[in-house]
């Protein structure tokens, strides 16, 4: 396979040159990526840590749709966001589309569902171990949350690593919002869709390996942080 | 504990707003729906450079297929659109979508296929009779099948030739439902026929064994438009920018910069501007 | 519930009073089952507002299940559990507090644990928590993870944490079960400060020196139901009861 180990050269040569088109698109990859994670925890976490210590009829109903929606088809959440964002749809006066903020909504829709599915199950049994104990704190409902919020946050990072991986891998729904455009709104994932439609093949592989690298990259900066401060306050 | 976690996410979002409002505030920018053939081709990477620093507009381009691009245009969701379908370009300005249509260039269609030539067509300039030949060998032959112009293009020569391809569709006839670069790649892929605009071809890299097989036929030609899109339907479009644009890519220097576009030595498109229609509009 | 209302002096079933006090936690015709069986059985209790009380029995009896329902984590299926005649609630229960037999410590820090209390609680003020870790002896792990303490150390935190909601009623649920004796002797002399401190303590151990050495009152429960409730100098002197007496002679008798 002559066009794996071109490929990999490729990427490497684009990487050590620092090549200033590719770090832009490595840039806009990330920020898009982190935003949506960020988005996708806030309201995520949330409604799987009420999920957790709530108990109410059609619970387990409410579950299977949760983790039901981590299987958004993210055309179908692009199509939905580009329904709404077009200048002939009810929040086109925004003037959002074909914008990175476009892209953020659209991942943030399809990475939500993650986060709180994920932290659910995640936050329930960490729940299970402390409900008594907080049954006798008499504690509120949203003091429970923040508890199991605080208490679980080093599982929860795994939780919002798992959403940005998926957020920074998809394609097919920042390319109807996005657009591709060069210079506003081109990532990784659909400037290697573009090389692809090219047939340079070679080209679309190296922006493969430079985006697994990424993704790499922020696991490992992220399980650093998360050992040396789980070393002093979790066991 | 509670104010300073809404506190963070205030400001989180705040951040996020930031990080992207430069995209947002900038004024002085269009966007263009166009085809994927021109994107890919690499030509508004050589044009819009000189346009930008002529007249400090920003051009933007979201490259789908021509019949995605009219709807979205029809959305409001573009300033200009710079296709090829004549007739499609022609009914979205007699609905009232665009203000008026402008001829800018052509290029041409050829259809390319395998170095073993299955359907015995290579070398032929007669693009109905090379499709006849395909259907009667039942050699593959990999369609766009998205609504693009180049795909109203090959069903408009199929009806020429009397075939009706969809009757074959899965068995030699296969409609990809893609862009031309994933057609492309898929055509090499599985040895069929593809019909594609020239300049896509040139600049395409995956190209296998394959050759032209069918060029020079009249019917291949590739008319290119431009269309502002009417203000009075989309009171969102930048008419001044967008005008802009249309006359620079109209007028002499626009024109002669899109004839000077070439890969490895060939003109890609040629300018078909006329200036007394110019005027006219 | 007008006749909880007023306020009773202790009446005992088997021995002479010899607390003064009056009650304020008290439960009438408590049930609880689990498939088709009966594991709480129509029990009556009143408990005075100070002194310890030690629920005794063998395995099964139900007691862990009895406080429980004392400190109102489960639904009774009939019956009520009361407090100064009014049933129990989440707010009463904050006025309550427990510790279990495997701590459950927050993953924070000894001193988050202890802040974690005073805030649920707001009786967050600067040096009370300095005061109960001193107080348990754990001052000077105050920034150690909490989940890495020993066993003794990880229920001297849980004692001190339960100590920090300044409950009027302690429940403690076999505390010192599988501790060292060294621990067990700290836990003990915190919970009979507390007692002194004027907290009621109502305990389950399976401990009869505990029990003997703590208790100011012994409540037998017996398959389900109480077959005493006595002076704890009384019922050790003279259990009234068969089962009691096997109890306290270790004999291995059927919890039926």
């Amino acid at each position: 396979m002559q066009d794996f180990a071109e490929a990999f050269l490729f990427a490497f040569r684009q990487i050590a040159g620092l090549d200033p088109d590719l770090l832009e698109i490595i840039g806009l990859s990330l920020r898009v990526s982190l935003a949506a994670t960020l988005v996708s925890c806030l309201v995520g976490l949330p409604i799987g840590a009420l999920v957790a210590v709530s108990r109410f009829p059609g619970r387990a109903g409410v579950i299977v749709i949760m983790n039901a929606l981590m299987g958004l088809p993210p055309v179908v959440v692009g199509l939905f966001v580009y329904l709404n964002l077009s200048r002939a749809g009810p929040l086109g006066w925004m003037g959002l589309l074909y914008t990175p903020a476009a892209m953020v909504i659209a991942q943030s829709i399809l990475i939500s569902p993650i986060v709180a599915a994920l932290s659910r199950q995640v936050l329930e049994d960490l729940f299970n171990e402390y409900r008594e104990q907080f049954a006798s704190f008499a504690l509120s409902r949203l003091a429970q949350v923040r508890a199991i919020l605080w208490d679980g946050r080093y599982s929860l990072i795994t939780v919002a690593l798992a959403a940005f991986g998926r957020s920074a891998a998809e394609v097919g729904a920042v390319i109807i919002v996005g657009g591709n455009i060069e210079h506003l709104t081109r990532v990784m994932t659909t400037a290697i869709a573009l090389e692809t439609s090219k047939g340079d093949l070679p080209l679309a592989m190296a922006l493969g390996i430079v985006l697994l690298i990424l993704a790499l990259g922020v696991n490992a900066l992220v399980s650093a942080l998360r050992l040396t401060a789980a070393r002093y306050a979790y066991a | 504990m509670k104010s300073t976690a809404i506190w963070l996410g205030l400001a989180a979002l705040a951040g996020v707003m930031a990080a992207f409002s430069p995209a947002n505030a900038q004024d002085k920018s269009i966007l263009v729906q166009s085809t994927t053939s021109t994107a890919n081709s690499g030509l508004y990477d050589y044009l819009l450079p000189a346009f930008e620093k002529a007249s400090g507009i920003k051009v933007n381009v979201v490259a789908v297929g021509t019949g995605q691009a009219i709807k979205n245009a029809q959305n409001c969701d573009a300033d200009v659109l710079l296709v090829h379908a004549k007739a499609s370009e022609e009914k979205f300005v007699a609905e009232g979508y665009g203000v008026k249509r402008f001829d800018l260039m052509y290029n041409d269609f050829v259809i390319v296929g395998p170095a073993a030539d299955p359907a015995g067509v290579s070398g032929s300039n007669d693009a109905m009779t090379a499709l006849a030949k395909i259907a009667e060998a039942k050699a593959l032959f990999a369609s766009r099948g998205d609504d693009s112009g180049t795909n109203k293009k090959e069903i408009a020569l199929w009806n020429a030739a009397g075939i009706d391809p969809s009757e074959s569709s899965g068995d030699w006839y296969r409609s990809t439902g893609s862009g031309m670069g994933a057609t492309l790649n898929a055509g090499v892929g599985m040895g069929a026929y593809v019909l594609t605009d020239r300049a896509t071809w040139i600049s395409f890299v995956n190209k296998g064994d394959f050759t032209i097989a069918v060029e020079g036929d009249k019917a291949l030609f590739n008319q290119y438009g431009v269309i502002l899109v009417n203000p009075d339907k989309c009171p969102s479009v930048k008419v001044a920018e967008g005008q802009a644009f249309i006359d620079w890519l109209l007028s002499n220097e626009g024109q002669d910069a899109i004839g000077s576009y070439k890969i490895n030595g060939q003109p890609l498109f040629f300018p078909s501007a006329d200036r007394a229609q110019m005027k006219a509009g | 519930m007008p006749m909880h209302d007023r306020v009773l002096p202790f009446p005992t079933t088997t021995g002479p009073a010899t607390v003064p006090a009056v009650h304020a936690l008290a439960c009438r015709g408590l049930n609880y089952g689990a498939g088709g069986k009966a594991l709480i059985d129509g029990v009556d209790l009143e408990f005075c507002r100070d002194g310890i009380t030690a629920i005794i029995g063998f395995n099964g009896a139900g007691k862990s299940l009895l406080l429980r329902l004392l400190h109102g984590l489960i639904e009774p299926a009939g019956g009520a559990v009361t407090w100064s005649g009014r049933p129990i609630d989440a707010g009463i229960r904050a006025r309550q507090a427990m510790v279990f037999q495997k701590p459950v410590l927050l993953r924070r820090s000894v001193a988050a644990n202890i802040d974690f209390a005073l805030k649920a609680r707001g009786r967050d003020r600067p040096g009370r928590r300095e005061e109960l870790l001193d107080h348990v002896g754990l001052s000077a792990l105050a920034g150690r993870p909490a989940r890495l303490l020993s066993g003794g150390e990880q229920q001297r935190l849980a004692l001190a944490r339960a100590l920090a909601c300044a409950p009027e009623v302690l429940f403690l649920d076999e505390a010192t079960a599988s501790l060292d004796p060294s621990s067990v002797l700290a836990i003990e002399t915190i919970v009979r400060s507390a007692s002194t401190g004027g907290t009621k303590i109502i305990m389950i151990t399976h401990d009869v020196g505990q029990a003997r050495r703590l208790a100011s009152e012994i409540v037998f429960l017996h398959a389900g139901k109480v077959v005493e409730q006595a002076d704890a100098a009384a019922f050790f002197a003279n259990p009234a009861t068969p089962a009691a007496r096997a109890y306290l002679d270790g004999q291995i008798v059927n919890g039926n």
